[in-house]
């Protein structure tokens, strides 16, 4: 397949479509137009303003200028993302749930039954005992999971300084670690891939407070040594923590509490399809074990004592917030309605049918995949080919390229997920892209894409000489 | 549609099911999993599964528990009306479903919509560097006193806070400064302004971090800005001013008065109050560039010369720079960054403008009105206000906010005799209900 993207290139001008100030630039006089005494006012305000019909056709051809779910596969490893169900927008935009945030609780009741039930849901569905949603991404599940981890081992007089993680996890594993204040211990992999029970044992003791696991893990491998691993860091004295950027692929078959795993957080968009907006807005709930839910931010929701209704709380020993309010709302609400269309039939077979997929694409294409048997994501490589450059020929081919050149540990790795969502004849297409790809001549690499709407453009000047505005091209 | 109990979502027919499990050479879907027996689910979650029509029956039933009520609420948190044209443009599924920008030729569109929105901020706070979000007001300032970690080298670790703080914002501020190892500590306010005396005697080599809100969260213009500019350069300490983009567009700019990184919701343009869902602005001089945390976009050059978008300065971030990145953030709020300016483009400067004196002259004559009550006095600080003031009554506020909530009104108490009242153009035509229903009440 062949994708011309639309592009509303100004050649004259060597640009694509113009910038809001491009079109328009008007000044206003502060200090005339303000109530305010002049010395607590700006002087004056410049920005762009157009008209509506500029505005819808500005956005309008932007919009046509970015590839999405909605046009086509985008099977970034380990990110990616799953078709957003529409009606989901159409739940979360209902008006009476956008109120204002310090609602009493009296006033609120029915936002606070969406949460709790939120709650529940996610519970069950991790095997964790209690659940916080109000981390607005997986990151700051990752900090508030860490966070909560400290908080316990504080609360009983270990100062823990580490925290132990595989060198193939997510770089956000390590930021977090470091942003709680903790030191990072990599943990090497083993042959096969998965975690070095040994070089664990060696890595672990008494000043480890955690590991961070992701499960299947990068390259889609399911820890088969997971009650080891969990029986090493707890008699360490250590706690598991779960990364659920992979839990899409668990779905029904496992949970992260079954296993060991103390402490997880969720990851919505690509485990409960709510739109990814191009960089978020994420959610990334997190559930605990009974003995850290005295730990969780605050407040948390519950089923009133007296009468019905439902009421938040301050857990025990909170470690506070890590929002402002409850998080991104919107998000939850979307994460709920889709759990709620799937339920437990829908959520298993989500999870096969996107191992199915990732197992029948790796098939089809003439890549090597060296690590497996892989779940819902594998890791091929472009082995002597630039896989950045196979990546930017696939864009030619009508579907995104997978996440490239990461994890380290396969050569040239294109790391793909499908999710479950592409049919077999949308993989067969997905195939011939990469193989297309991976077979061209050198030359048509180095020129590709040729079908976007900008051609290769080249980050390492951009980041040399860093401009970050349209203040910054002036003059130019 | 077909009457299968699974994933409405995936496109197998039972055919193409079978097909694909034979070239892969698997018996079945089991098959394919390699999960080990003595920590397989085989249970049930118990999760009903529901058809589309009747979740959304169910959701609505859920938030029509809500009570009906007309909100004078903000403590820094927003609403303005969100014009249509907004929804229906952020809306289209070329932007909410899709990724962070990876790739960025095929991914132009996005990137100018958020190198726009920088630069909207840029324009409104004077400083040279915005990114292209976080999550909310309170992690942006989190995130602004570790950036005050990374590149201050003061003797000490303290970061001073207004005394007036809302509680949420202190509480996340507290996390990020817990494992940077800074102490947050209050300093007193006069008359609802920063106490510039009591801040001079507290400044000094221990501070790394002096932050202030512009408006304050009680609504009131901070005049001292240049002073505590002056006090916290003198100090070499970060001077990190709060705001929002609807104050910034007529309150002084924040590079006038020192500020050296500006944080603040800018989720007041472009979304509902959401339930607390927001929008982290964050913006800061170029001597920080290396050390911003965050997405940000820049421009550049394609192959055939044409200006393009990508992000750039990725070396800050977790997934190059691990445990040495800027932060651990990686997902942002991207598309309401992107409904924030197209509310922006909406308005334009005049839109904007108009919007924050509205805010400043509906304050002011709502609370005229509130103060000719007995019993109650408004505003409580003698200071101009932008949307919101507090108010002082007699009897206890908590009984005073329970009885207007009775009445359909929802009020915030910020203490034993301390209400406040946020008015915007969303409920200044609701207020000849509220002064009736305050007379009433008191």
């Amino acid at each position: 397949m062949i994708h011309n993207q639309a592009d509303y290139a100004r050649e004259d001008d060597e640009v694509h479509e113009p910038l809001l100030s491009e079109k328009d630039e008007t000044t206003v006089d502060v200090r005339e137009a303000s109530p305010l005494p002049d010395d607590l006012t700006r002087d004056e305000l410049t920005l762009p303003a157009p008209s509506e019909p500029e505005i819808a056709r500005h956005y309008t051809r932007l919009s046509q200028m970015n590839w999405a779910i909605d046009s086509g596969p985008y099977p970034l490893g380990s990110c990616t993302m799953k078709y957003n169900p529409k009606f989901t927008e159409d739940v979360a935009a209902d008006p009476n749930a956008a109120i204002h945030p310090d609602r009493s609780a009296r006033s609120a009741q029915g936002n606070l039954e969406l949460q709790y039930r939120l709650q529940e849901y996610l519970g069950d569905i991790g095997g964790m005992d209690a659940v916080t949603l109000q981390p607005p991404a997986g990151a700051a599940g990752e900090f508030t999971g860490i966070a909560v981890a400290k908080a316990y081992h504080e609360h009983h007089g270990n100062d823990r300084s580490e925290v132990v993680i595989p060198a193939s996890a997510h770089g956000t594993n390590f930021a977090t670690a470091a942003m709680a204040g903790y030191d990072v211990v990599e943990l090497p992999s083993g042959d096969d891939g998965r975690v070095d029970v040994e070089a664990l044992e060696a890595a672990v003791g008494d000043d480890t407070a955690a590991l961070m696991l992701t499960n299947p893990n990068t390259v889609g491998l399911f820890e088969r040594d997971i009650t080891e691993i969990a029986e090493i860091v707890h008699d360490a004295g250590g706690l598991l923590y779960y990364d659920g950027a992979n839990l899409n692929a668990l779905l029904g078959r496992g949970r992260p509490g079954d296993m060991g795993f103390d402490v997880m957080h969720y990851n919505v968009h690509k485990t409960f399809a709510t739109p990814h907006g191009g960089g978020g807005p994420g959610a990334g709930p997190v559930g605990v074990v009974d003995e850290l839910a005295e730990f969780l931010p605050a407040p948390r929701i519950r089923e009133a004592e007296e009468g019905s209704g439902y009421e938040p709380f301050e857990p025990a020993n909170t470690i506070g917030k890590v929002h402002g309010f409850g998080g991104n709302w919107l998000v939850l609400v979307k994460t709920y309605a889709y759990i709620a269309r799937l339920g437990d039939e829908g959520l298993a077979d989500a999870a096969a049918k996107a191992v199915l997929n990732a197992n029948y694409l790796a098939e089809r294409i003439d890549l090597d995949v060296p690590y497996g048997p892989f779940h819902h994501e594998f890791a091929a490589t472009a082995g002597d080919r630039d896989a950045a450059d196979v990546a930017k020929r696939m864009l030619d081919f009508g579907v995104h390229p997978p996440t490239t050149k990461w994890p380290e540990m396969v050569p040239e790795a294109m790391l793909t997920e499908p999710t479950e969502i592409e049919g077999q004849s949308s993989l067969d297409d997905l195939a011939e892209a990469f193989n297309l790809a991976y077979a061209d001549t050198e030359e048509a690499l180095d020129a590709a894409p040729n079908r976007t709407a900008a051609s290769r453009i080249d980050q390492v000047s951009a980041a040399r000489d860093p401009r970050l505005s349209w203040q910054a091209l002036d003059g130019e | 549609m077909s009457g299968t109990d699974g994933t409405p979502y995936a496109p197998h027919t039972e055919a193409e099911t079978t097909a694909m499990l034979s070239a892969i050479g698997a018996e079945d879907e089991a098959a394919l999993f390699d999960i080990p027996e003595a920590v397989a689910f085989d249970g049930e979650f118990g999760i009903e599964q529901r058809t589309e029509r009747e979740i959304r029956a169910e959701c609505s039933r859920i938030f029509a528990r809500n009570d009906d009520l007309v909100e004078f609420l903000g403590r820094g948190h927003y609403g303005h009306y969100v014009p249509s044209v907004v929804d229906h443009l952020a809306d289209r599924a070329e932007f909410l479903t899709s990724y962070t920008q990876y790739q960025p030729e095929i991914s132009q569109g996005f990137l100018q919509a958020l190198f726009e929105y920088q630069s909207m901020l840029v324009e409104l706070t004077g400083l040279p560097v915005a990114n292209c979000s976080m999550y909310d007001a309170a992690t942006a300032l989190g995130e602004a006193a570790t950036l005050a970690d990374r590149v201050r080298s003061t003797s000490g670790d303290v970061v001073l806070v207004p005394e007036h703080l809302r509680e949420g914002k202190r509480a996340v501020l507290d996390n990020y400064c817990a494992g940077a190892g800074l102490a947050v500590e209050p300093y007193p306010m006069a008359d609802g302004n920063a106490d510039i005396d009591a801040l001079a005697d507290r400044v000094g080599d221990d501070v790394v971090m002096v932050f202030a809100e512009n408006p304050t969260v009680r609504g009131c213009v901070e005049e001292g800005l240049a002073a505590i500019g002056d006090l916290a350069a003198e100090a070499d300490a970060l001077f990190t001013l709060g705001s929002d983009p609807v104050s910034l567009s007529v309150l002084q700019e924040p590079a006038s008065v020192g500020a050296d990184v500006v944080v603040g919701e800018a989720g007041a343009l472009g979304l509902p109050t959401a339930y607390g869902m927001g929008l982290g602005l964050f913006a800061c001089s170029d001597e920080f560039l290396r050390q911003v945390p965050g997405r940000l976009v820049g421009a550049g050059e394609d192959a055939a010369g044409d200006r393009a978008f990508t992000l750039t300065l990725q070396t800050r971030e977790q997934h190059i720079r691990k445990e040495r990145a800027t932060s651990n953030i990686c997902t942002n709020q991207a598309w309401v960054a992107l409904r924030a300016a197209i509310h922006a483009a909406t308005l334009g400067p005049d839109g904007l403008v108009e919007l924050a004196n509205d805010c400043v002259r509906e304050a002011e004559a709502l609370a005229a009105r509130i103060d000719e009550l007995s019993g109650v006095a408004a505003p409580v600080h003698d200071r101009h206000h932008v949307r919101e003031f507090a108010v002082r009554v007699d009897q206890p506020a908590a009984a005073i906010a329970e009885d207007l909530e009775t009445a359909g009104f929802a009020v915030h108490a910020i203490d034993e005799h301390l209400l406040q009242v946020c008015v915007t153009d969303l409920n200044a035509g609701r207020t000849d209900g509220l002064v009736a229903a305050f007379e009433e009440v008191i």
